[in-house]
């Protein structure tokens, strides 16, 4: 029995699907900008956010239903839509279930809005709504562990899958920039005055990103060749700190091990490694001391963050949806930002395209509360 | 001065919830810190936000961060200095 | 084989119970918060970072602290145990304290050691930082503690040999209540009791042991 993923799809500041935000990052563009919202915080500060006129034209064109949903909600739903377009496979079969990743949902809510149940702060309201919206049977799972919540998620739904009651799993993951949290990690002075610049000599912190993401897990049989197989994942805790990252990489490593051992893959048959990549001087310096670790320091890294932002629960599966495309294409994607190499440890980090042939390949992520993710993806 | 520091000794175990310590166990020369008062990164922060919102200070580069809170006096020092000008 | 249940911990109205026995208690008068502060420094632990913690944080670390003293902590094996736990508001009292501290422009002063509170797998960081723990880690929302997830998760996790042990509950609380049950998983043994399978009907079963 093996899990492959089936379609995808990407809302982002650079575009409404998975092909698309490929493209743009191909071409290394940054959708980070400065806005000056006195609503979202006091002064200019600088974010990369969804197009908003593009997302309620779309939100028109799909929603028949006449739903009144909050601006994540439509996010998601319209996530969903695109990615379920491009397959068979039916949402209301009891043999599908819905995972849902996030930190912070509808946060916004804790403003209400007039013709929307409160209670949808509520991350399981939320779930449920959504759920409810695609007449899907099944509880929807709400996975919610901080920056990993998208990995965990991905985890979560290959772990599902071995199981007897499912066939699919449709992870979706979303999170807003809202006042709360740019307030937060101003406060956290993590935020950067210009795009980021991820495991960049000169970075000084992270930018944040609106993104909703879809990946959708199968169980099968017989994989075919070429297919992206879901080969292991792990997470693990740094036990050292709540909001600064080990300076052992502690937790990374035994996330990265684990998942490579449960993936059955050794370090020289890691093709290239989707780092977290947040461009804050401790996240980058952890994971260049974790692949240095763990011998891993020949392959090829890359962070997406440089054009998106840091997307927070959508992370991790709009990184992985990427990862999957460089894989299928065999290139590795520039990182946005970077231009001196300046980690604790040598990375190869990409500046421009590589062409590669990539048939194994890890994603990272950590987070708040010394949390860390991994996961091995291989091509069939 | 001397008034300052009460003061400060006071906010400072109120904002950080520095529970069972009381004003007279701190030192205006101890290390706040490593092995003084024990405080840690997110500790550090919360200080800036104190001098912001108790005493309209707002500092603009973190870094000096490590000199003004060395220690309860160094703190009332780098007030005196600032709120008189 | 199905792990085990080797000891369960309950807080609710204002009572600690352990494996099912009340081990302190305050009057109904007591605040709630005020009732967690005393069931901490009654388990004797030092640990000043304790009073620095959110109200979710604390709830789950107490919890923690009560169930802990029944593990043999020589015996954990820091990579392979697991903390997994869920609940109903995710962190939505703390989300609100911080909301108030940026409702207006005019009193704008975000605290980070809130901002960092409102994520509710930070009380999993707390715990894995007091007891060691560097494995496996998970936080599940859902409408009420779901037996059927913990366990299908859970007995996966032993399963596919990621954790040898696991720290696993439901930690929730709102501006009224609070509710924790919080037990730990381990291998199955024949030296156990073969009664407390990590099955769904024995999860039930425990979660209500102390109701009246």
């Amino acid at each position: 029995m093996a899990v492959r993923f089936v379609s995808s799809n990407i809302i982002s500041s650079l575009g409404f699907s998975t092909e698309e935000n490929f493209q743009n990052l191909l071409l290394a563009k940054v959708g980070i900008q400065t806005f000056n919202d006195p609503l979202l915080y006091p002064s200019p500060f600088l974010a990369a956010c969804i197009h908003q006129a593009e997302l309620e034209e779309r939100w028109n064109e799909t929603n028949q239903k006449v739903v009144i949903a909050t601006r994540l909600e439509k996010m998601l739903i319209l996530s969903i839509t695109e990615a379920l377009s491009k397959t068979k496979i039916d949402i209301s079969s009891s043999r599908t279930a819905i995972l849902l990743s996030t930190t912070k949902g509808n946060i916004d809510l804790l403003n209400p809005i007039e013709s929307i149940d409160p209670e949808r702060l509520l991350l399981w309201k939320l779930g449920e709504f959504i759920g409810h919206y695609f007449g899907n049977p099944n509880p929807v799972r709400v996975v919610t562990n901080a920056c990993i919540s998208g990995v965990l998620a991905i985890n979560t739904a290959a772990m599902m899958l071995k199981g007897e009651r499912f066939d699919h799993i449709i992870v979706v993951g979303a999170d807003l920039v809202t006042r709360f949290v740019v307030s937060g990690f101003m406060s956290f002075l993590s935020l950067s005055q210009t795009p980021c610049k991820p495991f960049d000599r000169d970075r000084d912190g992270l930018s944040l990103g609106e993104a909703a993401g879809t990946l959708i897990l199968e169980k099968t049989s017989f994989p075919e060749k070429g297919d992206i197989l879901f080969a292991g994942g792990a997470t693990a805790n740094d036990a050292n700190h709540i909001s600064g990252p080990s300076r052992t990489a502690e937790g990374s490593v035994i996330a990265i091990q684990n998942a490579m051992s449960e993936a059955g893959f050794a370090a020289k048959e890691i093709d290239h490694i989707n780092a977290h990549g947040t461009a804050t001087r401790y996240n980058d310096d952890m994971e260049s001391i974790a692949i240095q670790r763990l011998g891993l320091s020949e392959s090829p890294v890359n962070s997406y963050k440089g054009s998106w932002g840091h997307t927070l629960g959508a992370a991790g599966i709009i990184e992985t949806a990427t990862l999957i495309e460089s894989m299928k294409t065999d290139t590795i994607l520039p990182t946005a930002g970077f231009h001196t190499p300046g980690t604790t440890e040598k990375l190869i980090v990409t500046k421009e395209p590589l062409s590669k042939p990539l048939n194994t390949c890890l994603k990272l992520a950590s987070g708040f509360g010394g949390c860390n993710a991994a996961l091995v993806l291989n091509k069939k | 001065m001397e008034a300052l520091i009460e003061k400060l000794k006071e906010q400072i175990i109120k904002q950080l919830n520095l529970e069972d310590i009381t004003p007279a166990d701190i030192n205006e020369e101890d290390s706040l810190f490593g092995e003084g008062l024990g405080l840690d990164s997110i500790d550090a922060l919360e200080l800036i936000v104190l001098l912001e919102k108790e005493y309209g200070i707002r500092i603009e580069n973190p870094k000096d961060g490590q000199k003004i809170f060395f220690s309860i006096k160094t703190m009332a020092e780098f007030i005196q200095e600032h709120q008189k000008k | 084989m199905t792990p085990q249940i080797t000891a369960f911990c309950h807080i609710k109205k204002n009572q600690v119970f352990l494996n099912g026995k009340s081990i302190f208690s305050a009057g109904s008068e007591v605040d709630m918060r005020e009732f967690v502060k005393s069931a901490f420094r009654n388990t004797g632990t030092k640990y000043p970072k304790f009073f620095k913690m959110d109200d979710y944080s604390k709830l789950g670390f107490l919890a923690a602290e009560v169930l802990m003293k029944e593990v043999d902590e020589s015996t954990i094996e820091d990579k392979s145990t697991g903390i997994v736990l869920s609940n109903n508001h995710s962190t939505l009292t703390t989300d609100q304290l911080f909301q108030d501290s940026i409702q207006s422009d005019e009193a704008f002063f975000p605290s980070p050691s809130v901002f960092v509170y409102t994520l509710p797998n930070i009380m999993a960081g707390e715990i894995a930082i007091r007891h060691h723990i560097t494995g496996e880690n998970a936080f599940f929302v859902s409408s009420a503690f779901d037996p059927d997830w913990h366990t299908l998760y859970i007995n996966q996790l032993f399963e596919s040999k990621k954790v040898s042990a696991c720290l696993s509950g439901w930690v929730e609380m709102d501006d009224q209540s609070l509710d924790a049950f919080v037990y730990y998983v381990e291998e199955a043994n024949d030296q156990r009791d073969e009664s407390m399978q990590h099955t769904v009907e024995k999860l039930n079963n425990l979660y209500k042991i102390n109701d009246k």
